[in-house]
């Protein structure tokens, strides 16, 4: 059993090792390393998923001992209960589906074998901070996603953006991570062990200042990796990335981690309101932020990179009103529809070779598949019932309802506050979702020349993506698998009709505002372009006037200081000794004469003094 | 005896060596210079020997120890200044600066 957790592990994790070693011309070779490797993974994480939730084994342990620092241990281990293994297998299927995606997409591209193992090793970091049993071994696979993120973010070497992009994305998750480390080290000092399991079933016995500070701490970490605000900067611009990666970063990896996290290490969050409070309203803002800014894009990925961070707020709203069994759920229709969505719009990028709605229109016909993947994608986006989206989303809404009226768990004002701001944002999907409908795919055809034909590879990928985004959230619900795998089999996963009737009437007057303007004028714009929207309320400006500018300084004066006082004294202290020792050298005349002369000289003046004292 | 006279006598000669050591160029005048510093000494030894009225009389049994080690010097620097003629044909002391540290820069 624990055997195969491992082996889930892995396998990526040997194909990317594999894989960097592979020739750039091994392409197909890399391919089937890569994939192989990954569907093992897949099959064996859904064996694991069966036979963990049918009940015999139940939060399985396996670990290896790496290091003792005095009572601390550090372990390499496996946990292994519902949670873990119902995210690990979305992982692995969105992880398989971009990278059969992707060799399609990278067909032309010299560097494949790098781009796969990187995948590869991306995908594994994921599955080792979802089946970790240990914080430190979690925080390993938390910076190794870190490092792929950088790496495949700035995989278009000639694209002049790609860079600053990538060292944007390490750099702005940086900030998050050192918290996030320290809140681990806090954690696992207070409670004298990185057991995952130990540390939560022990929570109590913790002083509660420590728990709130690891918290806190968390929460940085969090934010930086999930996009939350104000930290979410870096994934708007990580778009420069090839299309399959954006799926991959948005779906099921890097973002979802940091939702992952809390929802695992939940019992610490219920210790105290505070740092479920700042969760809430981290979440509110972000919603509201990232639907706002989404509405006004006009790069097609980045409509569906803004969405991500709203969608993601969403889960933190979730995890904020107390109830990580919604947004878990959420993380998995989100990871099912979001792939989707980004793999879509890949297509279509790889169709048209362009990025920007204004130039497009009237694919509809031209890319039927394409057309109505990306009709479930969006549909399950705005939460049309009975997609799993508007499941998932209900449940969130459903759970900030029930703390809003005083009768669930968390704070009623947080519940308030993530309540108003998710119906808010509920309307704004519908609004962006259909602008970005009506943009790509209605109106009058842009194309002069007729489309590059996308692989069969690509389509299929969506095909399969499809399935879960359309049945996941029903199917799911009916036998109540989710709730039980999730182990909350009594928390209510379904729509509160409150809600539901408020987000159905917000989301189809928003639909039809936008359809109403869009008919008017096919052509344009059905939302007039506001830049504070599109700029995203100028945060990054901002960012860069209070964070980036000061540290630019600051290093500027650090390196001055090093250069001329630090080196300044160094060297003076060399320079003054060398002309000191010329002068000196002056004496050393060669005339034994002048000696003589110096040193009865010298005897006559020790001599005076010696009387006169 | 007033033993003035002799400390002065001594003094003078002393100051005329030392000047001879400082001032003149030729090694065995410089040498010769060394001589008087030493017997300039002596005088004083002597003089002061008498004066004290040592039974001992070891002031003139020192002097008798700096006139062996006079001659010793002698001895010992003459060849010295010998051997440096021979290599220089020059006993001039102050053209005898191999050891000048040269001026850096």
């Amino acid at each position: 059993m624990s055997e195969i957790g491992w082996l889930v592990l892995a396998l990526p994790l040997g194909a990317a090792l594999a894989g960097f070693l592979l020739p750039q011309r091994a392409r197909r070779l890399a391919a089937i390393l890569s994939v192989g490797a990954l569907a093992v993974s897949t099959v064996l994480s859904m064996g694991l998923a069966v036979r963990v939730v049918g009940e015999q084994e139940r939060g399985l342990d396996s670990a290896v001992t790496i290091a003792k620092f005095g009572e601390l241990q550090v372990r390499a281990g496996i946990h292994l209960d519902g949670l873990s293994v119902v995210v690990a297998v979305a992982v692995c299927v969105v992880a398989l589906l971009v990278q059969v995606y992707s060799v399609a997409y990278l067909r032309d591209d010299d560097s494949y074998p790098r781009y796969a193992a990187e995948v590869s090793l991306f995908t594994s970091a994921m599955l080792i901070v979802v089946l970790a049993a240990d914080l430190i071994m979690l925080v390993v696979g938390w910076e190794i996603m870190g490092v792929c993120s950088y790496l495949l973010i700035g995989h278009y070497r000639d694209v002049p953006e790609a860079r600053p992009a990538a060292v944007k994305a390490f750099v702005v998750t940086r900030v998050g991570d050192i918290g996030f480390l320290l809140g681990v080290l806090v954690i696992g000092i207070g409670a004298g062990s990185f057991d995952i399991m130990m540390v939560t079933a022990n929570v109590g016995g913790l002083p509660a200042e420590t728990v709130v500070i690891a918290c806190l701490l968390l929460l940085a970490g969090v934010a930086g990796k999930s996009a939350q605000f104000p930290l979410h900067t870096w994934l708007p611009d990580a778009m420069v990335g090839p299309t399959p990666i954006s799926a991959l970063i948005h779906a099921a990896t890097m973002v979802a981690a940091g939702i992952y996290v809390v929802a695992r290490l939940f019992p610490l969050f219920g210790v105290d309101a505070l740092p479920l409070t700042v969760l809430g309203v981290i979440a509110a803002i972000t919603m509201l932020l990232g639907a706002l800014a989404a509405l006004a894009q006009d790069d097609i990925k980045r409509v569906l990179a803004w969405s991500t961070v709203s969608q993601i707020a969403y889960m933190s709203g979730g995890l904020a009103v107390g109830v990580p069994a919604a947004a878990v759920f959420h993380l998995l229709t989100h990871a099912a529809f979001k792939a989707l969505l980004f793999l879509a719009a890949g297509c279509v990028l790889y169709a048209t070779g362009r990025a920007l709605m204004s130039q497009m229109g009237g694919l509809r016909d031209a890319m039927p598949l394409t057309f109505v993947a990306m009709t479930c994608g969006l549909a399950a986006l705005i939460g049309l019932p009975p997609l799993s989206g508007f499941l998932s989303k209900e449940a969130v809404l459903g759970a900030a309802y029930e703390t809003a009226r005083g009768s669930g768990e968390g704070t009623a004002w947080v519940g308030w506050l993530v309540l108003v701001a998710g119906l808010l944002t509920v309307g704004l999907t519908a609004a962006y979702a259909t602008r970005l409908w009506l943009r790509t795919f209605f109106g009058t055809a842009r194309e002069k020349t007729a489309l590059k034909p996308v692989p069969r590879l690509m389509l299929g990928s969506l095909v399969v993506l499809a399935v879960p985004t359309l049945a996941l959230g029903p199917i799911g619900l009916r036998s109540q698998w989710l709730p039980n795998w999730l182990g909350a089999p009594d928390v209510a996963l379904r729509p509160e009709a409150v809600t539901t009737v408020l987000s159905m009437v917000l989301s189809a007057a928003a639909i039809a505002a936008v359809a109403a303007v869009w008919r008017r004028a096919p052509d344009r714009d059905p939302v007039p372009s506001r830049a504070i929207l599109a700029r995203a309320f100028y945060l990054d400006e901002i960012q860069d006037f209070l964070v980036v500018r000061p540290y630019r300084w600051l290093a500027t004066e650090v390196r001055d200081y090093d250069l001329y006082v630090v080196d300044g004294a160094v060297e003076g202290y060399g320079n003054a000794a060398g002309t000191a020792s010329n002068l000196l050298s002056r004496l050393q005349t060669g005339n034994v004469q002048t000696y003589a002369t110096v040193v009865l000289g010298t005897a006559a003046v020790l001599a005076i003094v010696a009387v006169l004292l | 005896m007033h033993i003035e006279l002799a400390v002065v006598l001594a003094a003078l000669l002393f100051s005329i060596g030392v000047y001879g050591v400082l001032a003149r160029r030729n090694a065995v005048l410089v040498l010769m210079s060394i001589e008087l510093m030493l017997n300039a000494v002596n005088i004083n030894l002597v003089a002061f020997d008498v004066w004290l009225r040592d039974t001992l009389h070891s002031g003139q049994t020192f002097a008798l120890f700096v006139v062996a080690l006079a001659a010793a010097e002698v001895g010992v620097g003459l060849a010295i200044v010998v051997q440096v003629y021979r290599l220089r044909a020059t006993v001039a002391v102050d053209d005898l600066d191999e050891l000048t540290e040269p001026a850096n820069e």
